[in-house]
């Protein structure tokens, strides 16, 4: 068959989006591994530095303090985010709305602002301190309260969304045989839901593991593979170590990926064209504890974020409590001053717009092209790989690959433009699935029929694909930006004195002492993103009036 | 077709347009002064050479350091300007400074320079260690006022005392390099075994110990005096001790960085960093700066402190300065292991 200029195109565009991940994903990881069996003088050494890792007594116990926090968070957030997401889906229950929002504000906020929060609510100064009996904030039982906060909204999301595809002709089926309400949960909404509890199990565990602000700011002397990765490579710049540590912490998310993978696939399956959606009976008794449950949940997140804006607010904690804004000073603190405000803030609007570009054009082509079966399937590989990595990781790789002097891209270091194209491959994944199901929803028949009116592809594209898919353009650039702003683990390595970030700040002031500041960046930082979310929200509303018309029947 | 043409020229052109901005002369500056004089150091030097634009990066002094000797053979910095006379030892005899005689050299303190001619470095001021103490805390936990470094290791202080990781902070550096030298080689590894009983843990900077016994966070921090200062003015509860032993120092030091790019810049700041109008701004903070004549006394320093400043031999701290920091990373860093 001859090629039209159609499948020259296609060619085109996949080869450089596939080219792109490959730059900002594969040869830096290949940079990396390559640097683990290095020594300074960048000679090949086999194993010896594995060796020498696993000859440090103390390093190597971060892999046992890494793998409890992350098990013992997987299983309280679960319990907790599978108890309000049924809340969510199977009762009657008033303010579902609400407690929905309230549960996703931990998204908003850089993830070492709960530890920051812990610090004021069970510190030594704390005002809950004595709910410890003792126990010290600093440690594991630190890190696992604020990464519990942290991963909940991640959790809960994907917890509800496999509860709300329960086949409401099981429930039939089971209200028919007079099963009780307990044994139908075990044996009809558990299974459904089986696959989401585990696919959200195993991505709790990851964010956990490879999450390096939380135990930084309130680990203390409990180390875990993130901050041993941050301090072998910031605290003692011995990259050869950081990179053997990076590899050692990639190997657990690698596995997680994996079974997530897997389960993902299973999950499909079960919805079928002749599943009927299942509407939650009422039950006054039921619908009370749930509310009450949600209630108690929302105002646990609410007194974490509460206290931090309290905290950023007091002139001097705890001596002196008068209110003022001596904490939002940036410019006489670590971590850049204001200007690392604007700078996240142009950082997070770059990435939301051109990483939405290229991750709906990258899911476009592996869905709607019409040649390139191979292509397109080595394009799909590529998007999923992303997320298989931590974003540490992937910037300690940047620094190795980008900053190799005989590196042609080599200009990019420290500029901008590398937090830019880091921050887009550290969230590519997601952004990336949200587009395929978005596109898998539109038929494929426009694509056909304007191949026989032998009209160009992009024609469609632009007139058709991406007016329905609006929806979904505006959630990902969303997520970009809420993440660039709030992501730390990914940019930590590479912000230069004229690319420091706000969330990097956070950070910087809390090691400095400065934990005020620090609560202060934070609110910022939350304060953009729900205004962000806020304006969005209004504007989605009218967009979709507007271009969604097509979807309400006019009979 | 054309808009896709167009979206990936908008594309390129924002991604790069970030890396070529240029204006006026550029120095990069590593540093370690305290964050928060930054701006202040940079804006006095501007009044006399607004045609030089600073760039700082900061970090605490271990850091900065590392950075630096990481960066030997692709050096990113221009010049060094208020990093650890030690650390400037240490890179000068890794061959990293261009020897440079800024003008009113005369002027200097000959400790506060380099002997070498012309000097690889010239000293700024000089930071004095010294133990912060909430005194609310010390009261609610029943702790007697310590007056020497002996007395941190009465066991009534266990769990109460912080002390900067002397690998990441220069404070912490001096403060270890200080007691080899007050106990003796021997003495020294003694008394910090005692010390590390009762330390309830070490921080990433020098000022962190400081500000967290301000905020009642811990009772006790080990720091140093201008960071006490700072902090009561800002109300903490404070008082700053000085050991009856006396107390290490360090001094901070300018230096231009072989290979850069804007020597001629370079050089005018760092003639200005030895000028008097410099000498009266590091004043500020500052009890015993580079210029004799110069220093008036610091509002909330405590007295005797000049006084107790050990006789510092610097040439031992920076030859020995690699092996002190391993050995005390070999006995003191396990804190990273819980406590059974």
């Amino acid at each position: 068959m001859k090629k039209s200029r159609d499948d020259y195109l296609t060619l085109f565009f996949i080869s450089i989006i596939g080219f792109y991940i490959l730059i900002s994903l594969a040869f830096p990881m290949y940079a990396i591994l390559s640097k683990s069996f290095e020594n300074k003088d960048g000679e090949f050494i086999g194993l010896e530095n594995y060796q020498s890792y696993f000859e440090n007594s103390s390093l190597v116990y971060s892999i046992y303090n890494s793998l409890f926090v992350s098990i013992v968070t997987m299983v309280i957030t679960i319990s907790l985010a599978f108890v309000f997401a049924y809340a969510l889906t199977k009762s009657r229950m008033a303010g579902k709305g609400v407690f929905r929002s309230i549960a996703m504000i931990p998204i908003l906020v850089p993830s070492l602002l709960s530890g920051i929060s812990l610090i004021y609510l069970f510190g030594k100064q704390g005002i809950f301190r004595e709910l410890l009996m003792g126990y010290e904030i600093y440690g594991p039982i630190g890190i696992i309260i604020a990464e519990v906060f942290y991963t909940f909204p991640h959790a809960l999301l994907i917890i509800v969304t496999a509860l709300s595809i329960g086949d409401a002709r099981l429930y039939e089926a089971a209200k028919v045989l007079r099963s009780k309400s307990i044994r139908t949960f075990f044996t009809v909404t558990l299974p459904s839901a089986k696959y989401g509890v585990i696919s959200a199990a195993f991505v709790v565990f990851t964010l956990v593991i490879t999450d390096f602000g939380i135990p930084k700011v309130i680990g203390g002397n409990y180390n875990v593979l993130a901050v041993d990765v941050y301090k072998q490579v910031i605290g003692q710049q011995n990259f050869e170590m950081g990179a053997v540590v990076s590899m050692v912490l990639v190997f657990p998310a690698l596995i997680a990926f994996a079974v997530d993978r897997i389960v993902q696939r299973k999950q499909v399956a079960i919805l079928t064209s002749r599943s009927v959606v299942h509407e939650p009976n009422e039950s006054k008794t039921f619908d009370r504890i749930m509310f009450g449950y949600c209630s108690l949940i929302s105002a646990l997140i609410l007194t974490i974020l509460g206290m931090c804006l309290y905290a950023s607010l007091v002139t001097f904690w705890p001596y002196n409590l008068t209110l003022s804004l001596k904490n939002y000073q940036f410019d006489l603190m670590d971590g850049g001053g204001w200007d690392s405000y604007y700078n996240s803030i142009r950082m997070a609007s770059y990435t939301a717009v051109f990483g939405t570009i290229a991750v709906f054009a990258g899911a476009y082509f592996v869905e709607k092209a019409r040649s390139l079966k191979t292509g397109r399937s080595i394009l799909h590989l590529l998007s999923m790989m992303p997320m298989a990595i931590p974003g540490l990781v992937l910037g300690l790789a940047y620094i190795f690959f980008f900053n190799h002097p005989d590196n042609p891209l080599n200009f990019l270091y420290g500029t901008m433009a590398i937090l830019v194209i880091c921050t887009i491959t550290h969230f590519y994944t997601v952004s990336h699935l949200t587009a395929l199901t978005s596109l898998k929803q539109i038929d494929n028949e426009f694509e056909h029929v304007s191949s026989s009116l032998k009209q160009p592809f992009y024609k469609t594209f632009f007139r058709v694909t991406v007016p329905i898919s609006l929806p979904a353009i505006f959630e990902i650039g969303i997520y970009f930006f809420v993440n660039a702003m709030t992501t730390v683990s990914a940019v930590v390595f590479l912000y230069s004195s004229k690319t420091t970030l706000a969330s990097v700040a956070v950070l910087n002031m809390d090691d400095a002492g400065d934990i005020a500041p620090a609560a202060a960046m934070g609110m910022m930082i939350f304060y953009t993103n729900a205004a962000v979310r806020i304006v969005y929200v209004l504007i989605t509303k009218k967009i979709l009036v507007r271009f969604q018309n097509w979807r309400v029947k006019t009979t | 077709m054309a808009k896709i043409k167009n979206l990936f020229l908008i594309f390129t052109v924002f991604i790069f347009s970030s890396a070529s901005l240029m204006a006026k002369t550029e120095l990069t500056v590593y540093t370690a002064v305290e964050a928060e004089d930054l701006k202040k150091y940079a804006a006095t030097f501007n009044e006399d050479h607004p045609d030089i634009e600073i760039n700082w990066v900061r970090d605490s002094t271990g850091i900065i350091t590392a950075k630096l000797l990481a960066e030997k053979d692709n050096p990113q910095a221009d010049i060094i300007w208020g990093l650890a006379g030690t650390s400037a030892m240490l890179m000068k005899s890794e061959g990293m400074f261009e020897p440079y005689a800024p003008k009113g050299l005369d002027q200097l303190d000959p400790k506060f320079r380099d002997s070498a001619n012309p000097p690889s470095w010239t000293g700024m001021d000089a930071w004095v260690a010294a133990v912060c103490v909430n005194t609310i805390e010390a009261e609610k936990y029943g702790l007697p006022m310590p007056g020497s470094w002996e007395d941190l290791t009465n066991s009534v202080y266990e769990g109460h005392v912080a002390m900067p990781n002397p690998n990441s902070s220069g404070t912490g550096f001096l403060d270890v390099s200080s007691w080899l030298q007050i106990f003796g080689e021997d003495g020294g590894w003694d008394y910090m075994d005692r010390l590390h009983k009762n330390i309830s843990h070490y921080t990433h900077s020098g000022s962190k110990p400081c500000k967290q016994a301000a905020s009642g966070e811990v009772p006790i921090g080990v720091s140093f005096a201008f960071r006490g200062a700072r902090s009561k003015e800002a109300g903490a509860p404070i008082e700053i001790i000085v050991p009856a032993e006396g107390v290490g120092w360090e001094m901070e030091a300018t230096a231009i960085i072989k290979g850069t790019s804007n020597l001629e810049a370079a050089k005018t700041l760092a003639d200005w960093s030895i000028s008097r109008k410099a000498m009266e701004m590091y004043n500020d903070a500052y009890a015993v700066v580079g210029m004799p004549g110069v220093a008036k006394p610091v509002k909330h320093f405590p007295e005797g402190l000049l006084e107790a400043m050990i006789k510092n031999d610097f040439e031992y701290a920076a030859k020995n300065r690699k092996d002190i920091l391993a050995e005390w990373q070999r006995r003191y860093d396990s804190k990273s292991e819980p406590k059974s």
